[in-house]
């Protein structure tokens, strides 16, 4: 054996070993489990109906502390959403008040129209920091900004399964994750305790049970439902434009991979006479 | 070496343009008759893939700038303003994020390779240092860039990375204070940052043109190391290089495609959807992935001036080694012990790159050193001893014998 291979064999073995020995030193995060997405891979889309069933359990349920300031309510309305028509999407926007000023210059609310963004539950960060403790994030990108480590190998293995679903597989699970604190594990008061959350100790209370929002497409209404159909929704929210995002990218990849096939069999005639 | 220009446009026009200014004459021995050694691997087309890829940023990122808003309460909003309400705004984004990683992924391969066939020897130094000054101006630019962003991971790196300047003993604090433009990272930062992003990408436009200029004037470099002899050791630019170059090119674009596409978030950190708050630190910050062994050796030195200089020293020691590697042979292949220190150095490369993303406790800590202290060795000493002490292959007489000879 070469001085090189020796070494690398030498290295791989105590990558391995390092890697058995030291699972995960400073994240102590639970794993999510893997759910099944309707926008995973290459030809994935969103599931109207979930989205609609989302929007629902969002509005009765997480719109009550969390805000979602990025969205407007024509959003609703757009290809590769949810698919409300317009008049839905303005029936909704109609129900909500919006602050805004006269032709006076005096504060005056008025119901929404399609161009207004989702108006927040509190008016700034302390107030709604001063009623829950810790103020409840904005969710417009919150599916994007919640993951758990994948750590080695399988981040390498991501990149060609294109799993890109840890945000929703993480909310999801979190909404069902909350249990009995075990024995001596110290809660703070109003804390909660979260199998799926860093550290465990949750400030939100558990948001959903079963029954708790009413479905009108016959979808089973529980926890399990209603926690995987808001974090598709939210994933949707947080990336509203991925339909067309892999719908183009088929046709650049068949593109890209006929001109590469082309140019390879122009370069090979090239070089036959070189 | 450039070739000699044989144009002669037949267009009555460009018979005048061309004796006022020979343009197409330049062009024309530049990149149609130019000779290239014929034995180049598919390594040799990253130059043009870089020259594209930098396109590619200058392209995205103007066209983003158009939308972009650089202010500390409006930057991160305007960023989802793009990604959500600008037509495309979406795929603008992911091209011109994405395409950071795929300029420096193109640009490590190239870097590597300029090290095992030993690209940056005589008459190519001049070459090479250009080269490196290309990358740390290409490290400035991406970093701001990830800061404009202005999500959590963003403010933080600023925060961490502009900090690295406090070490310098006396004048340390007021140069932070100076770069920040304030007490702590601001809206000043974020402006200055805004305007050097916008800059610095034209300045390495005009150090790509002296390298390539470099480049022509030394000839390339092939991977026998020894220079093309006669008209049978080379081929024209155009077609055989070009053709080859786009082949390979349109190969590279899959795979950036595949990241834009499918995979966008994939090499970013998803803190950075949190809007910058610089009361909450988050739990790990992590530069770009391009930059992770450079913090691995940051990190695995306990003070933080030592750190600072030997991140500094660990890309400037690069300029060094046309007069660090004392072997009269270029190529690896002909090093067989070269051979396998390179190999074993691009190993350690990688690691780092792995224990910078690590908490930096325990044994993550001992190998970052043992690495660092190799990746160093490398230079300093492999580098320098190797020229004298190693029993190198016998070099074949030309190009074009080693290329038959291969065949036979």
């Amino acid at each position: 054996m070469s001085v090189l291979k020796r070494t690398v064999f030498a290295f791989t073995l105590a990558g391995a070993v390092v890697a058995l020995v030291l699972p995960a030193t400073a994240e102590e995060q639970v794993p999510p489990p893997r759910l099944k997405w309707s926008f995973a891979g290459p030809l994935g889309r969103y599931d109207q109906g979930q989205l609609q069933r989302g929007f629902k359990v969002y509005k009765e349920v997480c719109a009550v502390c969390h805000s979602m300031s990025m969205l407007s309510f024509r959003n609703l309305a757009e290809p590769g959403g949810p698919g409300f028509s317009e008049a839905q999407a303005a029936a909704v926007a109609s129900d909500a008040k919006i602050q805004d000023l006269d032709d006076k210059g005096a504060p005056t609310e008025r119901p929404g129209r399609l161009a207004d963004y989702f108006p927040s539950p509190f008016p700034n960060e302390l107030a709604a920091a001063a009623v829950h403790g810790v103020a409840p994030p904005d969710m417009s990108t919150l599916a994007k900004a919640r993951t758990y480590q994948r750590g080695f190998p399988w981040f390498v293995f991501d990149v060609f399964t294109q799993y890109q679903e840890q945000g929703p597989d993480y909310i999801a699970a979190l909404l069902k994750g909350y249990e009995k604190a075990p024995q001596g594990f110290q809660l703070p008061p109003n804390g909660h305790y979260n199998r799926y959350f860093p550290g465990h100790n949750i400030a939100m209370p558990p948001p959903l049970q079963d029954g708790q929002v009413t479905y009108d497409d016959g979808a089973p209404q529980t926890l399990d439902q209603y926690s995987q159909d808001v974090s598709a929704f939210l994933m949707w929210a947080a990336e509203p434009h991925l339909v067309q995002r892999k719908r183009i990218g088929l046709q650049v990849m068949i593109f890209l991979i006929v001109l590469a096939g082309l140019l390879y069999f122009t370069k090979k005639k090239v070089w036959h006479n070189a | 070496m450039s070739g000699h220009s044989t144009y002669q446009p037949q267009n009555k026009f460009l018979q005048w343009f061309e004796k006022r200014l020979p343009l197409g004459g330049l062009i024309h021995s530049s990149f149609v008759v130019y000779p290239v050694p014929r034995n180049l691997n598919y390594l040799w087309t990253f130059g043009g893939i870089l020259a594209f890829m930098l396109g590619v940023q200058i392209i995205t990122g103007i066209v983003l700038a158009m939308h972009y808003t650089p202010h500390v309460d409006l930057a991160f909003k305007s960023v989802e303003g793009i990604m959500r309400d600008v037509n495309f705004g979406w795929l603008l984004r992911y091209l011109h994020a994405n395409g950071a990683s795929m300029f420096f992924l193109a640009v490590y391969i190239h870097m590597f390779r300029g090290i095992y066939y030993g690209s940056y020897k005589e008459p190519r130094e001049v070459l090479w240092i250009l080269g490196v000054i290309i990358y740390l101006l290409m490290m400035a630019t991406g970093f701001m860039g990830y800061v404009l962003v202005w999500g959590q991971m963003s403010f933080w790196a600023a925060t961490v990375i502009t900090n690295l300047f406090s070490a310098i003993p006396g004048v340390g604090d007021a140069i932070v204070t100076w770069l920040w433009g304030g007490f702590a990272v601001g809206n000043p930062t974020l402006n200055r940052f805004y305007s050097l992003h916008y800059l610095l990408p034209f300045v390495i436009a005009g150090v790509v043109v002296l390298h390539i200029w470099a480049l022509h004037v030394a000839g390339q470099n092939n991977p026998t190391g020894i220079e093309p002899k006669s008209d049978k050791d080379t081929v024209r630019f155009t077609p055989e290089a070009t053709v080859k170059d786009a082949f390979f090119l349109a190969v590279f674009c899959i795979v950036y495609a595949w990241f834009v596409f499918y995979i966008p978030n994939f090499l970013g950190h998803a803190d950075n959807y949190i809007p910058a708050n610089p009361a909450v630190t988050p739990a790990e910050i992590v530069p770009e992935w391009y930059y992770l062994p450079f913090y691995a050796i940051l990190r695995s030195i306990p003070d933080k001036l030592m750190g600072v200089i030997a991140l500094f020293a660990s890309i400037v020691v690069l300029a060094f080694i046309p007069w660090l590697d004392t072997s009269r042979v270029r190529s690896a292949r002909y090093r067989p012990l070269f051979k396998q220190f390179f190999w074993l150095w691009v190993i350690a490369c990688i690691a780092l790159g792995w224990l910078g993303s690590k908490q930096p406790e325990g044994i993550y800590v001992i190998m970052s050193r043992i690495f660092t202290v190799y990746y160093f060795a490398f230079f300093l000493i492999v580098m320098p001893l190797l020229g004298i002490f190693e029993k190198t292959k016998p070099l074949p007489n030309s190009i074009s014998e080693s290329v038959l000879g291969a065949k036979a």
